[in-house]
């Protein structure tokens, strides 16, 4: 058993708009605008580091959470940014919360690295003790804002997301998750010296489709309908790819959280954000389930159903 | 109703407008479909001919005209 605890998120100060970015890439404001749904997003500053803003993530949810550092079992850092590959960031967080032998573990998988860190915390979070997962991303290192870059330079920005899961306390039980890889498609979308290529084109085809099938997988098999869900929180890729996702499912537009207008697309770290923004205005008990979605390099994607604890408060 | 004409209705019901494009008119180029567009015409096409098409031959090359969507299905067949 396991349960998520808590959220947390960082964001650069620096908002990047449309009307910077669209001369840079020979574009305009408003087509940015009509094929994302983002008006602006973050930059890092050059000071920060992949490793620096997850660990302000980090303690941010710890904070939320009422846990200290010393209390956790294992970290789990996803990014697709990394300033170094190996060792990548999840070490460095750790070092940062002032640990020295907890174990830290890197899940180097753009857009939908956190997912699979909360599917892989659900588990071993019983055995290890608190699993702290956190999303960290500089994507704007790792984009070109050039014409011939338009298509990934208009998407990404850069936060970090983090969750707490807990074995035993929580404000929802997780229930169940599904996780694929598809590698027959890992060119569409990968990093590689340093440097982000995408085949847009392709990769909103596989996601408009992989995405709801494996929402529709993990709750058919629970007996819950899309209408009955709570909130779905879904890596913040694309607005319209968001909105084609919830008509697929035939589940109202409005219980999926978005803030992709504010922040772009920040890969790994989309999705924890989104939940730590969606849990922070919770004021009531949260009434349904629970539906995460993600889907990025590799291919991988997945969802995942948490399940409410009744009468448990919000707490951020 | 022969096969290009089951695939023209498919296309007809994913747009929504009554269009006649080309036999190798590039159904991209000409804006009758993008990235989104596409998914829900492969599944029309699958609903309409019985066929399944996996994600990996989700490619705007493989659907990109009438005539290459023949191919495709006759290659299915």
């Amino acid at each position: 058993m396991a349960y998520l605890r808590a959220f947390g998120s960082w964001l650069p100060e620096r908002r990047v708009s449309n009307e910077e970015i669209a001369p840079l890439v020979n574009a305009t404001p408003e087509w940015i605008l009509e094929v994302s749904g983002i008006m602006e997003r973050r930059y890092a500053a050059d000071s920060d580091t992949v490793a620096g803003i997850g660990l302000l993530a980090a303690r941010d949810c710890l904070d939320k959470a009422g846990v200290t550092s010393a209390e956790l079992g294992m970290i789990l850092v996803a990014s697709g940014s990394s300033d170094r590959f190996c060792p990548g960031p999840a070490c460095e967080v750790a070092s940062g919360l002032g640990l020295s032998s907890t174990p830290a573990l890197d899940i180097p998988v753009s857009s939908a690295g956190s997912l699979i860190g909360l599917i892989l915390a659900a588990q071993l979070a019983p055995k290890m003790g608190p699993v702290l997962v956190v999303g960290a991303e500089i994507m704007s290192r790792r984009i070109t804002l050039d014409p011939e870059g338009k298509n990934s330079a208009i998407l990404f920005g850069d936060g970090a997301g983090a969750a707490l899961v807990d074995a035993e306390n929580g404000f929802a039980r997780i229930a169940d998750f599904c996780l694929f890889t598809d590698g027959a498609s890992a060119e569409t979308l990968f990093v590689q010296d340093g440097r982000f290529s995408m085949d847009g084109q392709a990769v909103i085809m596989q996601a408009s489709r992989k995405m709801p099938r494996a929402m529709n997988e993990l709750l058919a098999r629970n007996k819950i309908s899309p209408a009955e869900v709570e909130v779905f929180l879904l890596h913040q890729a694309n607005l319209n790819l968001i909105t084609r996702v919830a008509s697929t499912l035939k589940a109202p537009r409005e219980r999926f959280y978005t803030n992709i207008d504010r922040y772009g697309n920040t890969s790994s770290a989309s999705l924890l954000i989104a939940a730590d923004e969606w849990y922070a205005t919770q004021t009531a008990p949260i009434a349904g389930p629970l539906v995460f979605s993600a889907f990025g390099s590799g291919l991988n994607w997945g969802a995942l159903l948490a399940v409410p604890i009744p009468n448990t408060q919000a707490t951020s | 109703m022969e096969q290009q004409a089951r695939i023209l209705k498919v296309l007809r019901q994913v747009t929504g407008k009554e269009i006649s494009p080309g036999a190798d008119e590039s159904l991209f180029v000409s804006g009758l479909l993008d990235s989104f567009a596409l998914t829900d015409f492969v599944s029309g096409l699958e609903e309409e001919f019985g066929v399944s098409v996996p994600d990996s031959d989700l490619s705007a090359r493989k659907f990109d005209t009438i005539n290459k969507v023949s191919a495709y299905l006759v290659s299915k067949a």
